[in-house]
């Protein structure tokens, strides 16, 4: 191949592809080759630079400049000025938000720099099934500085100065998890690592273990020094045999290095580690079912409390905490809480990991400090919407959560926020629906999924989500009437404020969620008889499960 | 070996820090030349066993042998499975997506052999890691 | 989706396993450290050996570990990942997380139903295919996401699924 004096990068991604690069890239060769460049300026189609939103994007090298939003029609603008007399297009670059100054470069682009990885620092560049690459990546540091250099009370303090909080859902802050765990009086702890990632539609968990399962590891005998636990537990699912093999082997190597065992790091401490299987139960998700679970019984929550802290595993008392959470552990020992506190928003601090999928370009794993927004994790880091679709809607927190519409978009994402926009942060599985999507069969699927998954243990939940599934089955099959909708409002806030624990105060959300967004949607599946004539004469109906 | 100090444990960390230098950043100081698979459960469904495999046979039949094609997990490019990263001596680390186990003979031909990264493959990393 | 299963508690099984796995399973459960807390562990192992967990199988473990039968099935029939009804020679998965489903896949599992003339959980006529909506198998990013065994096949269209489904009838 002849060496080429420039390069003009196009951008094949599917998003600029959308926007019809690939028209762009044809004037370019066109033009460069009337101008009889085309031995020396190539044009390369590019895979995605992940900034569809600004597509097409093309990128000159070796010069580094980068344009945005190039039309077929700019292409001999970008020939004659900047390949010919190498000057920049400047009407072209891509221009800062913030003072609408121009920036050419690449690096200099805000959004490149959007995503932080912590608890994915790993993830994809070491070797998961080799100890050794993961202490060179500085890993079981943590664990030495906390052993040989702090005492217990301060790492729950680190912990609690950091303001993680738990990454599973609840958010709960897990240095006072740990603290209150630590303050019982008991010889027998135990910590345990809740690896049973249940929503559909997240999975970084999975690529934590599967990427980085030392990380955990180290994280886990950090938290049993803290707490007093000499047994840990890993409780993750069988559908994840990948993970487990590799879980297994790290746990392997770590004791034959002697990073878990007796008398870690010299001192006298010791930890060891033991995997037990799920079966397929989303509630084994819920802590103290999950205790239930790892004791070979149904998973069926008990009431709180007794909080796990102080009667969990076997009646001992027990620290439950999930598998990103952990994945920050280690760094926040190494590089302390000061500077993890210093990433996020006044109440939620560090990153989230958030597993982006549905009718979005990039679909994949992100992660982002709290507090950026949802619209640049659609549109900058995800790609924007397949196809050039419109948005609707995103569901966030899986079937617990809700969903948010296009006037939430700018909403700084933290656990709070979230909450107060009618959703939850969830374990972070973010669904990306379009205008094409209907969102009661959205609110319909999600039904079905806690329905199957309620435990039966308590009735609100067990009956209540069997009844709203019947009910919007039959308004999506056209059947329903004003009064079913009524009673479907009602039971979601029944089912919600009688349930025993999690999954059935949240079970309703997507169905309240979409209500209070959708509405319109609802009523134009409702019989045409039934149909509110203009505002205020429907009188609605009281009583539950009222039929016409 | 059983590591019981800190002391020892960084030991251990340099002299293996070369095998890892932090790949997704600096600029690679090892003599090896390394092909990274991400081979999570997505990238497995993708075909990354295929293109691991493909890698390892082609390079034993060029003969060469001081390139390692190490596992790893998931970079989170989903939508561009199975991903690839080749890190060579001098060169900046370069992120490849979609690469089946049709494409590793060009990448092998062109990058490794070629020195040249196959641009229509390349993925921009937009993360930052702490 | 996961129906609850059909089980009969009286009916015998009509199948008969050699003595062998029985033995092979007795072995595991006299091999472990304590049997307190196991019993979700034994079912695995059990389910693995036979295939699946007909209640012949659940009474040799409640009388191996002493509890009683009902204890046993109650955590059978709890977990969705334990199945009482034979496999057929292929598993068909089509996954039904959110992902996949926002994507098509309830059009997907319909087509498959159509094709194999069966449900969910539900095994054909002539032994070949098992029918499986599971929750979510971790491949986003190719939804709609069908496997057959272990080979996914990503970004299934309806009209992939009868070409799919036909490559395994050979």
């Amino acid at each position: 191949m002849e060496k080429m004096r420039m390069n003009v990068l196009v951008c094949g991604g599917t998003g600029c592809i959308a926007s019809d690069s690939e028209k762009v890239a044809k004037n370019l060769e066109v033009i460069i080759k009337a101008r009889g460049y085309d031995k020396e300026v190539s044009v390369v189609k590019t895979g995605c630079f992940g900034f569809c939103e600004q597509g097409p994007i093309v990128k000159i090298e070796p010069d580094n400049i980068f344009y945005v939003r190039v039309g077929a029609k700019d292409a001999k603008e970008i020939v004659d000025e900047h390949i010919i007399k190498g000057r920049k297009v400047e009407r072209l670059l891509y221009k800062d938000p913030e003072d609408n100054k121009p920036i050419s470069r690449q690096e200099d682009i805000q959004f490149y720099k959007k995503q932080l990885r912590v608890a994915l620092r790993n993830c994809g560049f070491i070797n998961p099934e080799d100890i050794y690459e993961y202490i060179a990546a500085g890993g079981y540091e943590a664990l030495g500085k906390a052993l040989t250099q702090m005492t217990r009370d301060e790492v729950v303090e680190e912990i609690k100065a950091s303001g993680l909080r738990g990454r599973g859902g609840g958010g709960f802050p897990t240095g006072v998890k740990w603290e209150i765990t630590k303050k019982q009086e008991s010889d027998v702890k135990f910590i345990i690592c809740n690896a049973d990632e249940g929503d559909p539609g997240a999975f970084m968990d999975r690529s934590i273990l599967e990427g980085d399962p030392h990380s955990v590891l180290e994280a886990m005998a950090i938290g049993g020094y803290a707490i007093g636990a000499d047994k840990g537990i890993i409780y993750i699912r069988a559908e994840y045999p990948l993970a487990i093999s590799r879980l297994n082997t790290a746990i392997t190597q770590a004791r034959e290095a002697g990073l878990l065992g007796k008398n870690l790091f010299g001192t006298d401490f010791s930890f060891d580690i033991t995997i037990k299987y799920g079966a397929g139960a989303f509630v084994c998700g819920e802590e103290t079912a999950l205790i239930n679970s790892c004791e070979g019984k149904r998973g069926e929550p008990n009431y709180k409390p007794p909080y796990p802290a102080q009667e969990g595993y076997w009646g001992h008392p027990t620290c439950v905490n999930n598998v990103e959470t952990f994945a920050n552990i280690p760094v926040i020992i190494t590089k302390g809480s000061e500077w993890f506190s210093s990433i996020g928003t006044e109440n939620s601090k560090g990153t989230k990991v958030f597993a982006l999928a549905g009718k979005i370009n990039n679909v994949g794993l992100v992660e982002v400090p709290m507090g950026v927004t949802l619209r640049e994790i659609i549109y900058n880091i995800g790609g924007g919407i397949q196809g050039g679709r419109k948005f609707k809607a995103i569901q966030t927190g899986g079937p617990s959560g809700g969903v948010l519409t296009e006037k939430d978009l700018d909403t700084q994402i933290d656990y709070n926020s979230l909450l107060e926009v009618g959703s939850m942060m969830g374990s972070g599985g973010m669904i990306v629906m379009d205008e094409t999507d209907n969102m009661v069969n959205i609110a319909k699927f999600y039904l079905e999924f806690t329905m199957d998954e309620s435990c039966g243990r308590c009735t609100p939940c067990r009956i209540g989500t069997k009844r709203m599934y019947e009910l919007l089955n039959k308004i999506t099959s056209r059947k329903g009437t004003m009064a079913d909708l009524d009673a479907l409002k009602q039971l979601a806030y029944m089912v919600k404020d009688g349930s025993l624990c999690g999954l059935g105060q949240t079970a309703p959300n997507p169905v309240i969620s979409t209500m209070k967004n959708f509405w319109n949607e609802y009523l134009n599946l409702i019989k045409d008889e039934d149909h509110p004539r203009g505002e205020g004469k429907y009188v609605p109906k009281n009583k539950i499960g009222m039929k016409s | 070996m059983q590591i019981k100090s800190l002391e020892e444990l960084k030991k251990i960390k340099e002299e293996y820090k070369d095998r890892v230098r932090l790949r997704s950043q600096v600029e690679g100081t090892g003599d090896q030349t390394e092909i990274l698979v991400g081979m999570a459960t997505c990238g497995i469904s993708s075909g990354a066993r295929e293109t691991f495999n493909a890698f390892i046979e082609e390079l034993a039949e060029e003969k060469l042998d001081d390139v390692k094609v190490i596992t790893v997990g998931c970079v989170g490019y989903c939508h561009s499975e199975p991903t690839v990263q080749v890190n060579i001596k001098g060169q900046k680390p370069v992120l490849y997506g979609n690469i089946k186990k049709e494409n590793v003979h060009e990448l092998i031909e062109k990058h490794i052999k070629g020195g040249e990264p196959v641009k229509r493959f390349i993925l921009s990393t937009d993360f930052e890691i702490v | 989706m996961t129906k609850p299963q059909a089980i009969s508690v009286t009916e015998p099984t009509g199948e008969e396993f050699p003595k062998e796995k029985y033995d092979e399973l007795g072995k595991f459960i006299d091999g472990m450290e304590t049997t307190k807390g196991a019993l979700i562990e034994i079912l695995h192992k059990a389910q693995n050996i036979f295939g699946y967990l007909p209640r012949d199988v659940q009474l040799f473990v409640a009388r191996k570990l002493g509890i009683p039968g009902a204890e046993v099935f109650g955590v059978v029939s709890f977990y969705s990942y334990f199945t009482t009804k034979p496999r057929g020679k292929h598993t068909i998965s089509c996954c039904m997380g959110t992902a996949c489903y926002v994507r098509g896949a309830d059009k997907i599992i319909e087509r498959i139903k159509e094709n194999l003339g069966i449900e969910s959980n539900e095994i054909t006529e002539d032994g070949l295919f098992t029918l499986k909506d599971v929750r979510c198998i971790g491949a986003c990013g190719l939804a709609p996401v069908v496997m057959v065994d272990d080979k996914v096949y990503g970004r299934v269209k309806v009209e992939d699924v009868d070409d799919i489904i036909n490559q395994y009838r050979k």
